[in-house]
């Protein structure tokens, strides 16, 4: 095994060039364990940590742009205005320590389906930003996961950041596991309302072999939403909605039976946090909506 | 660079002061919080080299060849064993039945079988190449349960038994039978008014002590080995190393390094051979530390067990009758699975008086995880079944569940079903009464003023509920732990006590084998030392096999019987004391002769008060040294038709009552509240009570609602080795545990006191089983609770 | 390779470093620091928590090439750790002090039972609330519990609860960990 150790992006890119195969190491958290259980004995491990630029977010206009190793305990701390369901999802992985070094980057490389940011990622709509020596380009977040723990990476490319679009309305995130902390999700699930441009976004974790959005639940929700007028007049959303959107959402899902949960619970559990975190999010926007009117 | 870390002594000295009855501080908790106390794994020594074992990936097959060309051949190799290279005839190693092979020899019965094993100069260096070893294996069908292990055609998992159990078991793949008859049941069964049924589940429970297997063997001079090692038990250990080394016991010398918990899971033997012979073939110091997915496969867990009950009463609530059924699931090798059925088929009914009793329990060989002892030890599982049981009935009854418990309680004189009576106090209505009397938690916590507070709620920091769905439950159980080795078992300790003058006071030393795994046996030890022999001073020696056995850390039994042995060894070094004092001093006071004498304060005074002398002046430049064993009473075999004797020498009760939180619509619990009152005896040292009485709490509610290793049924492979999906409480799982702790002196034991370890295990299972049955309504007849269970969709 | 880092104050070298060792294997078997704990090494314990420039991690899923040229505590320097944050936000007196200057290993502590040595406000809670038991876990705990203390001085019993969540404990409960917890931000904020 050869230690790569990058002072530079540049640097990390034409390692990465020349030996396709290294694993790149950032927080560990993933790598780390692997390599401890002798589960993985990778030819070249590179080290990502002395690249200041990956720990470095930007808030523009419209996006966040967050360096790939931005810790977890950071975007808890500092972004929860403007990345309400990442900072949510981020509170939830593992344990203070691991929030303390594991970052989105390391999520979407091991591209597990239980990865925490990837739901908020898909609910709040995200670009991931890559780069080769060949390039740069930027892969939106739905088309990254390929297959269970398979991303659209090229051998070459490295995740440099994630453009995540800022929050534009509530957001929300539940995991479901079987202990109160540290623990990885049996399944989980994040929702975005993003009431500029009307519509809702969900994201689906651990209960198919990739992250996944319940499009057709979105899609009826859309519709019944703009058709109720819900957008404008502010109104509980209907019990039937909520639960066919529920509904709909479990049956995005295509889980399996696995030690951490049954594929039958998986559905079951998308459902109610779904229904869940629609509530939270509509109420929240309602009671957004009616603080804004009774101030104009 | 670290020199070998061989555990120091542990001077308790005057900052602890305090006998017993106080809550004085660990000896050696300084060394713990500054990371300094030499635990197994943190053992080291010059030049040593690194163990690797290379286990079976298959749970049953014949080895048709082993290759070990390649390994031997790499770099920094320094050996490379299979069974062909064991140095005796002696191959085979076991704490009751000597079933298991040191290394496999021609079939591997369980995955994760230690199969061959590496030394190498680097830990990276042996796993490379225990993974260049050539294992071709044939598999063989699997048993996993009882219907296949018990079949006509079943492959026979041990083919030549000769075990003093394969006499009276109707199945050589059945370990050991043991029924327990009392009464007439049909009889009984004819006055019931109500009978329920029930058919209960116990899935396999680790220990999941912190501190994996672990130590260091170092070659010596004399061909003998000296081996620091983490273990509940140096010289049963012992017993079974040497043969197999092919050493006489004194050419194999043990000391005890740091135990980082233990729990049972160090009662087997798990690497101690190994590097032992790896520290003989090479001549150098061998130190091998499992990671914690080995550790999964390099002890035995507790054992899974099905059972079935029936349960009969009058309208009153009083029980006519119980007759159960108990499958506990042994896997490929023995272990401790004899004592295991014994204790669940005697204490199979639990803490109540009943006359017709009919029970049977088994275990099986199966080519599941070997399993054996965790602390409670049989009777943890009985006691889930039976207090579900009890529950049942209330609801049948229409009763309260605690006033069902209390018109059934046992009492002292009442006699088990095994035809022992209790002879000491048994409060078990008491016990019930005291925890249904703490004041219940406040409702809906999670509610503040800035929304819902997640860490309060099911779920946590997942963030499933805002309160949705939450509903709570509260639940009751009781339950029954003998103390100390049963069933004739020469339960003994021995203990060293020497007295002299040191630094110009008098310093007791006191050595005993005893193995510190964290209960706080050396806090006790020098507790009791202080109080027996009026010295402020105790050296706590390092445990080792210098001194003889000090019986195993299990059982509840340390403090009672190393206690024992302590308190009768200062008895001992006390009267000698006093003899040395009245030859020396004797004729000046006449009180030396004619007076009750006592040690106190560093003086020898009379039963009123009167300083006859100093025991430096005692004493002078003379050590008074004692080491004796000291046993409690005898008990005596269970027979082996009826299940009647008196096989038990003391009992330890608790109760629990648990209160949860239950997010209905996705399965998830919170455990609100886990209240415990439990009967001591004597707290010898009340912190150290309570700390044990949490703990077991916790380990009793990690098993109700996350803690399963999982074997695949089709392979019997585990599938879960690892503390990413082995789950034990976080601080976050764990509620607040109010203890009640209760004092009726045992006669029979030193202080009065009882072995208090495993009881909170017990009866903390089921109280939450009963409060997610009152939150639900559902029946739940299975530990742990999963989410699919509560929601239907298992 | 070679690994250059400095704990508890004290720059130093590791030789022959394989690639694959985790800084926790570098600190237990090749600097003699055997104070931070192998429970799980896979994140799940934190048993093996260092500050890693300050930052709480578990030092088992560090590479040991990723903390060349950085700072690490272990538990074996956390008392003085703690006793130069408390001279820093204490007194306002500035500079080295010869105490500071002879770092955690100069302490005359007896080497077999510890006595002498002086503690951090957190260790000392530690043994005086009984949350020691096998102690694997405590040198994890402490790093964990001495970081909160020093971020949020007067910690709810949620906050602890939620700062600790990442240390597993077999053997108490946590209730005595909670009540060290307690008692160390108690005696902290009485100056203690």
């Amino acid at each position: 095994m050869d230690f790569l150790r990058p002072a530079s992006w540049e640097e990390a890119l034409a390692a990465k060039a020349e030996h396709p195969t290294a694993v790149p190491i950032a927080g560990g958290t993933d790598v780390m364990v692997e390599i401890n259980f002798d589960h993985r004995r990778p030819e070249y491990l590179m080290d990502l940590t002395r690249i200041g630029d990956l720990y470095e977010w930007e808030v523009g206009q419209d996006t966040v742009r967050l360096g790939a190793s931005v810790p977890y305990a950071s975007i808890m701390e500092h972004l929860r205005t403007e990345l309400p369901g990442l900072a949510l999802a981020s509170h939830t992985v593992a344990s203070p320590q691991i929030r303390n070094r594991g970052g989105v980057g390391g999520n979407l490389g091991t591209a597990s389906p239980a990865g925490d940011a990837h739901p908020a990622l898909l609910a709040a709509g995200a670009e991931v930003e890559v780069e080769s020596v060949r390039g740069s380009r930027r892969i939106p977040v739905d088309d990254f996961y390929t297959g269970v723990k398979r991303n659209a990476l090229a051998p070459d490319e490295l995740i440099r950041a994630v453009h995540i679009d800022k929050a534009d309305g509530p957001q929300q995130y539940s995991k479901v596991g079987t202990r109160n902390a540290m623990v990885i999700a049996v399944c989980a699930f994040g929702l975005a309302l993003h009431p500029v441009t009307r519509t809702v976004r969900t994201g689906v974790g651990s209960a198919a072999p990739t992250p996944v959005r319940a499009e057709a639940a979105e899609d009826f929700l859309n519709a019944a939403l703009e058709e109720g007028g819900f957008w404008d007049n502010g109104k509980t959303i209907t019990p039937s909605v909520a639960k066919q959107f529920a509904d709909l959402c479990a049956a995005a899902c295509n889980p399996i039976d696995d030690v951490r949960g049954t594929a039958s619970y998986r559905r079951h559990a998308v459902g109610v946090m779904a229904r869940r975190t629609l509530t939270w999010t509509w109420e929240s926007y309602r009671g957004a909506r009616r603080t804004t009117e009774g101030a104009a | 660079m670290p020199t070998n870390g061989v555990p120091a002594k542990i001077t308790q000295g005057s900052g602890a002061k305090g006998g017993i009855g106080e809550s004085t501080l660990r000896p050696d908790g300084t060394l713990k919080v500054t990371g300094e106390f030499a635990y197994s794994s943190d053992m080291w020594h010059e030049d040593m080299l690194w163990g690797q074992i290379l286990r079976s990936t298959v749970a049953h097959a014949e080895i048709v060849s082993v290759d070990t060309s390649e390994a031997l051949a790499t770099p920094g190799v320094y050996a490379v064993m299979t069974y062909d290279d064991l140095p005796t005839e002696v191959k085979h190693y076991g704490l009751e039945i000597q079933d298991t092979p040191v290394l496999a020899h021609g079939k591997v019965r369980h995955h994760g079988e230690p199969v061959a094993i590496v030394a190498a100069d680097h830990p990276e260096t042996a796993r490379r190449a225990a993974a260049k070893i050539k294992v071709d294996y044939r598999e063989l069908p699997v048993i996993t349960d009882e219907a296949s292990a018990t079949a006509p055609d079943a492959i026979l998992i041990h083919e030549h038994r000769d075990d003093h159990h394969i006499g009276h078991v109707p199945h050589p793949n059945i370990v050991h039978r043991q029924p327990i008859v009392r009464g007439d049941v049909a009889a009984a069964r004819g006055r019931a008014d109500v009978i329920v049924e029930g058919e209960y589940t116990f899935g396999m429970q680790d220990q999941a002590f912190l501190g994996p297997e672990s130590g260091l063997a170092v070659p010596e001079e004399d061909g003998g080995v000296h081996l620091y090692i983490a273990t509940q038990w140096l010289h049963s250990d012992l017993r079974q190393i040497a043969p197999v080394l092919g050493l006489p016991e004194d050419k194999v010398r043990m000391t005890l390094a740091g135990v980082g918990g233990a729990f049972g899971g160090r009662e087997d033997l798990s690497m101690q051979i190994h590097a032992c012979l790896l520290a003989l073939r090479t001549g150098k110091p061998v130190k091998i530390v499992y990671n914690r997915f080995e550790s999964f496969f390099g002890h035995v867990h507790r054992h899974p067990a099905k059972l079935h009950y029936e349960h009969g009463a009058t309208a009153d609530g009083k029980l006519t009758h119980v007759k159960a059924r108990i499958v506990l699931d042994g896997g490929a090798y023995a272990s401790a699975s004899p004592a295991v059925v014994g204790n669940a088929s005697s204490l199979g009914v639990g803490p109540y008086a009943v006359d017709d009793v009919d029970i049977e329990a088994i275990a099986l060989y199966t080519n599941n995880p070997p399993c054996g002892a965790m602390r409670g030890f049989g009777a943890v599982q009985a006691c889930f079944a039976y207090e579900a049981q009890m529950d049942k009935l209330a609801a049948k009854l229409g009763m309260d569940p605690v006033e069902l418990r209390r018109r059934n309680a046992m009492e002292q004189g009442t006699l088990l079903p095994t035809g022992q009576p209790v002879d000491s106090p048994a409060p078990v209505a008491e016990l019930l009464r005291r925890v249904k009397a703490m004041p219940m938690p406040p409702e809906r916590q999670w509610e503040s003023s800035e929304g819902a507070d997640v860490r309060q709620l099911p779920g946590g920091l997942s963030n499933t509920t805002h309160g949705e769905g939450v509903v709570r439950g509260v639940g009751y159980a009781v339950g029954i732990k003998n103390v100390g080795f049963s069933e004739g078992f020469d339960d003994y300790s021995t203990a060293r006590v020497r007295m002299e003058v040191a630094g110009g006071e008098p310093v007791a030393t006191v050595h005993t084998a005893m193995a510190e795994v964290g209960q706080g046996g050396v806090t006790v030890h020098a507790q009791i030392a202080r109080t027996e022999l009026g010295v402020a001073q105790v050296t706590i020696h390092p445990a080792d096999t210098r001194v003889g056995s000090a019986g195993s850390t299990s059982a509840s039994r340390q403090t009672y019987v190393t206690g024992g042995a302590i308190k009768n060894a200062c008895e001992r070094v006390r009267e000698k004391v006093l003899d040395l004092g009245r030859r020396k001093l004797g004729s000046s006071h006449p009180a030396w002769a004619h007076a009750e004498l006592l040690l106190e304060g560093g003086k020898v005074v009379t039963d009123g008060g009167e300083v006859l002398a100093d025991l430096v002046d005692v004493l002078g430049d003379e050590a008074v040294e004692v080491e004796e064993e000291w046993r409690h009473r005898p008990t005596e075999p269970f027979d082996l038709r009826t299940g009647q004797g008196n096989g038990h020498v003391q009992y330890s009760f608790a109760a629990h009552r648990a209160v949860v939180e239950v997010d209905t619509e996705l399965g998830l619990v919170k455990v609100i509240e886990l209240a415990c009152a439990q009967d001591v005896g004597k707290a010898l040292n009340p912190l150290s009570v309570e700390g044990q009485i949490q703990g077991g709490t916790t380990q009793g509610l990690g098993v109700a609602v996350m803690e399963e290793i999982l074997v695949d049924p089709v392979t019997a492979k585990v599938r879960n080795p690892s503390f990413t999906d082995y789950l034990i409480p976080t601080i976050l799982d764990t509620p607040t545990i109010p203890v009640d702790v209760l004092e009726l002196a045992d006669d029979h034991a030193p202080y009065g006191l009882r072995g208090i370890g495993e009881a909170p295990t017990l009866s903390s299972t089921p109280a939450v089983l009963a409060a997610i049955r009152a939150a639900t309504g559902r029946e739940l007849n299975r530990t742990p609770v999963r989410p699919e269970h509560l929601t239907g969709t298992a | 390779m070679r690994v250059h880092f400095t704990v508890n104050g004290r720059p130093q070298q590791a030789d022959d470093v394989w690639e694959g060792e985790s800084l926790l294997y570098v600190l237990r078997e090749r600097l003699g620091l055997p104070g931070s704990k192998n429970a799980c090494e896979q994140g799940e314990c934190g048993s093996c928590t260092v500050r890693l420039d300050g930052v709480p991690v578990c030092s088992c899923l560090v590479a040991a090439g990723q903390a060349e040229g950085r700072e690490v505590v272990t538990v074996e320097g956390l008392a003085d750790h703690a006793r130069q944050r408390a001279r820093a936000t204490g007194d306002g007196s500035s500079g080295t002090s010869l105490d500071e200057a002879k770092g955690w290993q100069a302490h005359g502590a007896d080497s077999r039972t510890g006595e002498g040595a002086e503690l951090s406000p957190v260790q000392q809670a530690f043994i005086d609330a009984g949350a020691v038991q096998c102690g694997f876990c405590t040198p994890g705990l402490l790093v964990a519990a001495d970081e909160m203390l020093e971020r949020n001085p007067s910690p709810s019993d949620a906050d602890i609860r939620e700062a600790l969540s990442g240390n597993l404990c077999r053997c108490t409960g946590y209730e005595k960990i909670m009540d060290a917890v307690r008692l160390a931000a108690a005696r902290q904020s009485e100056g203690v």
